[in-house]
């Protein structure tokens, strides 16, 4: 028996000891928690307050029934979410697929006409002596710090019915006697294109600037030129600017409201403009909450496929090429 | 003039790559073909520079009217510190920087205002310069792939290279993924595998480790012994210089002080400039002589030959022989009595800044192939043996 309780004599005093320590480790991790909360707790609450909650409301929104005034009204029901679709009293309509399917097309293709005109103004910009390229660079962003309204209407001068690019176009017989080039899809693009560039050359530049060339150097001295050592030593260290370009400019132009609503006109609904018309025209916010969340789910899925896109990148074994 | 050296990436691998270059770049990759004399007779690999220059913005003269021959099959390298102009005139071979004068000649046809993309050589860089977003495989068939190489010739030149420099276990892995020296291997590989006239080499070395670069260099030297190809490498470390090349050429601002086997220039140095940066010595200026004896600041040094316009005299450290003090010879000229200041133990060697009798300090270098008693500590007295025959005589 003795001799038990000596060879238990050891174990026992570690475990004496193990409350203490437990109580130390008690408070470190409240300590912990408590650091936690004070450096991640005010960015939490903005969080919350700013982007959850409403967005948790605009959700139940989309679930509310219409009352008199276009408000949220009991009892809930699915009927938003089906009108997103575009079902309605009158049966299935088209309108709003073609809206979504016009806006997407508009924002890649606003994407696509930004990467066009920013490319060769980002390797303009490199081109020019250090000390000089912030300030050209200053010339790219410096009309998007007035606003967007204001520059959408200076392309509504430009090219509304009196214009003399509509003139131009008209004697050319591109267009009509009378009309202009303003409302139209074409002014739209336009209007998107010239709004979202500097979206577009800010993250190409910041590629670019940092562009090793000596990749150039090694794809020359390995045989490559002109487009070639262009795609193969340029091109594929300016794409993760290239991405984040896009998205820049393709999500924002996607929900654009203020362009369409300009430069668009009656006949090329966009979605942004679908949107404030349910909460400023005719109002149905339960159905423009709807929209909404559809939008966000929509955006949300992009980003998704961009991540997914810039992370096998990271890692690729040569896919670009 | 000899056909293709028979160590040959050809030779070495034993079937024949047929030549499907296609096009006018023909004229300028003449690499597949069974190697004929050139135009000029010249042949293969050679390079010849004539009266080369280069002034960058500002007058800065980086590269001052440089003539130069090297031979096919040379491993050749430009040494000097850095600034001397060794890469620019590396990068012009390379076709990266155009001469404002004199003509360069790549297996005798005139280079000069050819651009990078049409030379018959290639280059590993300094960074390496790996396509990040290529894997090992993709990177190495990068240059063969430009030149349109059917896709099965393709890879198995990419597999041989691979196999040859030992990197085929990461061929699918990306350059991040791997180490220094695995990536220099990869450069190598990639300028290997197009079978160039002449491989430059861009201070490949310098960023890795002493004891993996040292197992580089004898490997680097061996696989162009055994590929044949001309290899021009710049460095600024004398010693990787000493260890690599067949000859070498010193630069200093722009020039070349002296070009020949790495031998005779370190041991028969033409300038102070050269005898300094290749290796350590010991250097006098004198003013005056009888017959072959030097009136240097250290008192009278008796040299092996007749001294004619040359007033400098100059002594490797490790030509030096010491004494303990009773065992010195008595007889013999240029014995010089001193006594340790410092002693810097190297393991195989062991340096001693030896003050003598009039305060001159002369550095001298024994190895230490004897039992440790043999050895002086600071303040210990020696004395020195500088062999007439070890002495050399400088110019100016």
């Amino acid at each position: 028996m003795d001799e038990l309780s000596d060879a238990a004599g050891v174990p026992m005093s570690a475990i004496t000891n193990a409350p203490q320590s437990g109580t130390a480790e008690r408070a470190e991790r409240l300590a912990r928690a408590w650091r936690l909360w004070i450096t991640a707790g005010p960015g939490l609450f903005w969080i919350v307050l700013f982007l959850v909650l409403p967005s948790m409301i605009l959700l139940a929104i989309g679930f509310f029934s219409i009352g008199n005034y276009g408000n949220p009204h009991l009892p809930l029901t699915l009927t938003p979410i089906r009108e997103v679709a575009g079902y309605s009293i009158l049966g299935w309509s088209p309108a709003n697929i073609t809206t979504i399917l016009r806006s997407l097309l508009q924002a890649v293709s606003a994407a696509g006409l930004t990467i066009l005109l920013a490319y060769p103004v980002v390797f303009f910009i490199i081109a020019q002596p250090p000390a000089l390229r912030p300030l050209l660079l200053l010339f790219v962003i410096l009309p998007s710090w007035t606003n967007q309204v204001v520059r959408t209407y200076a392309w509504m001068e430009l090219l509304g019915p009196g214009s003399a690019l509509s003139h131009l176009a008209q004697t050319l017989g591109l267009l009509p006697p009378h009309l202009g080039l303003m409302p139209g899809l074409l002014a739209m693009q336009i209007g998107l294109t010239y709004n979202y560039l500097p979206y577009m050359v800010v993250p190409l530049y910041a590629a670019a600037e940092k562009l090793d060339w000596s990749l150039v150097e090694a794809g020359r001295d390995l045989y490559a030129s002109g487009a070639r050592l262009f795609w193969s030593a340029v091109f594929p260290q300016t794409l993760p600017g290239l991405l984040s370009g896009i998205i820049l400019v393709a999500i924002p132009a996607f929900g654009d409201y203020v362009v369409p609503t300009l430069l668009g006109g009656g006949k090329s609904m966009m979605i942004g403009a679908l949107i404030a018309a349910q909460f400023l025209q005719t109002p149905n916010w339960p159905y423009g909450a709807a929209l909404t969340i559809f939008m966000l789910i929509f955006t949300c899925a992009g980003l998704l496929v961009f991540r997914v896109m810039s992370k096998r990148l990271g890692s690729s074994e040569g896919s670009m090429l | 003039m000899s056909g293709r050296l028979p160590g040959s990436l050809n030779a070495f691998i034993a079937e024949p790559v047929p030549a499907t270059i296609t096009g006018n770049r023909a004229q300028h990759l003449p690499m597949s073909a069974p190697v004929a004399a050139a135009p000029n007779g010249s042949i293969r690999g050679a390079i010849a520079l004539e009266g080369i220059s280069r002034v960058f913005g500002g007058g800065v003269i980086a590269v001052d009217q440089i003539n130069l021959t090297i031979q096919p099959g040379e491993f050749f390298t430009l040494l000097g510190p850095s600034g001397c102009g060794k890469t620019t005139l590396l990068r012009m071979i390379a076709g990266f920087e155009t001469p404002d004068a004199g003509r360069i000649l790549i297996s005798g046809r005139e280079m000069q205002n050819v651009p990078a993309h049409l030379r018959a050589v290639n280059t590993v860089f300094q960074s390496y310069a790996l396509f990040p977003h290529l894997s090992v495989a993709e990177n190495i068939e990068f240059g063969l792939r430009m030149r349109r190489i059917a896709r099965p010739e393709r890879k198995l030149r990419v597999d041989r290279i691979m196999a040859l420099l030992q990197i085929d276990a990461f061929a699918r892995r990306n350059p991040a993924q791997l180490s220094g020296g695995q990536r220099q291997r990869v450069a190598l590989a990639r300028a290997l595998v197009n079978e160039p006239d002449v491989v430059l080499l861009d201070e490949p070395l310098s960023a890795l480790d002493a004891k993996l670069r040292a197992e580089l260099q004898v490997e680097l030297m061996r696989m162009q012994k055994r590929l044949g190809m001309t290899f021009v490498f710049v460095t600024h470390d004398q010693h990787e210089a000493l260890v690599m090349s067949d000859r070498i050429a010193v630069m200093e601002r722009g020039r070349l002080l002296q070009v020949g086997p790495v031998l005779d220039v370190y041991e028969q140095p033409r300038s102070v400039f050269v005898a300094e940066f290749l290796g350590q010595s010991n250097i006098w200026k004198f003013a005056t002589h009888a017959g072959n004896v030097a009136q240097t600041p250290i008192g009278n040094l008796v040299v092996g030959a007749p001294i004619g316009t040359q007033r400098t005299a100059m002594i490797r450290p490790e030509k030096i022989w010491l004494y303990p003090e009773a065992e010195a010879p008595g007889d013999r000229p240029n014995l010089f009595p001193g006594t340790v200041r410092e002693a810097i133990y190297q393991g195989a060697s062991t340096h001693y800044h030896v003050e003598l009798a009039d305060g001159a300090m002369i550095l001298a270098l024994d190895t230490n192939n004897q039992a440790a008693e043999r050895s002086w500590g600071p303040g210990e007295k020696l004395v020195l043996e500088l062999k007439p025959g070890n002495i050399m005589l400088i110019d100016g």
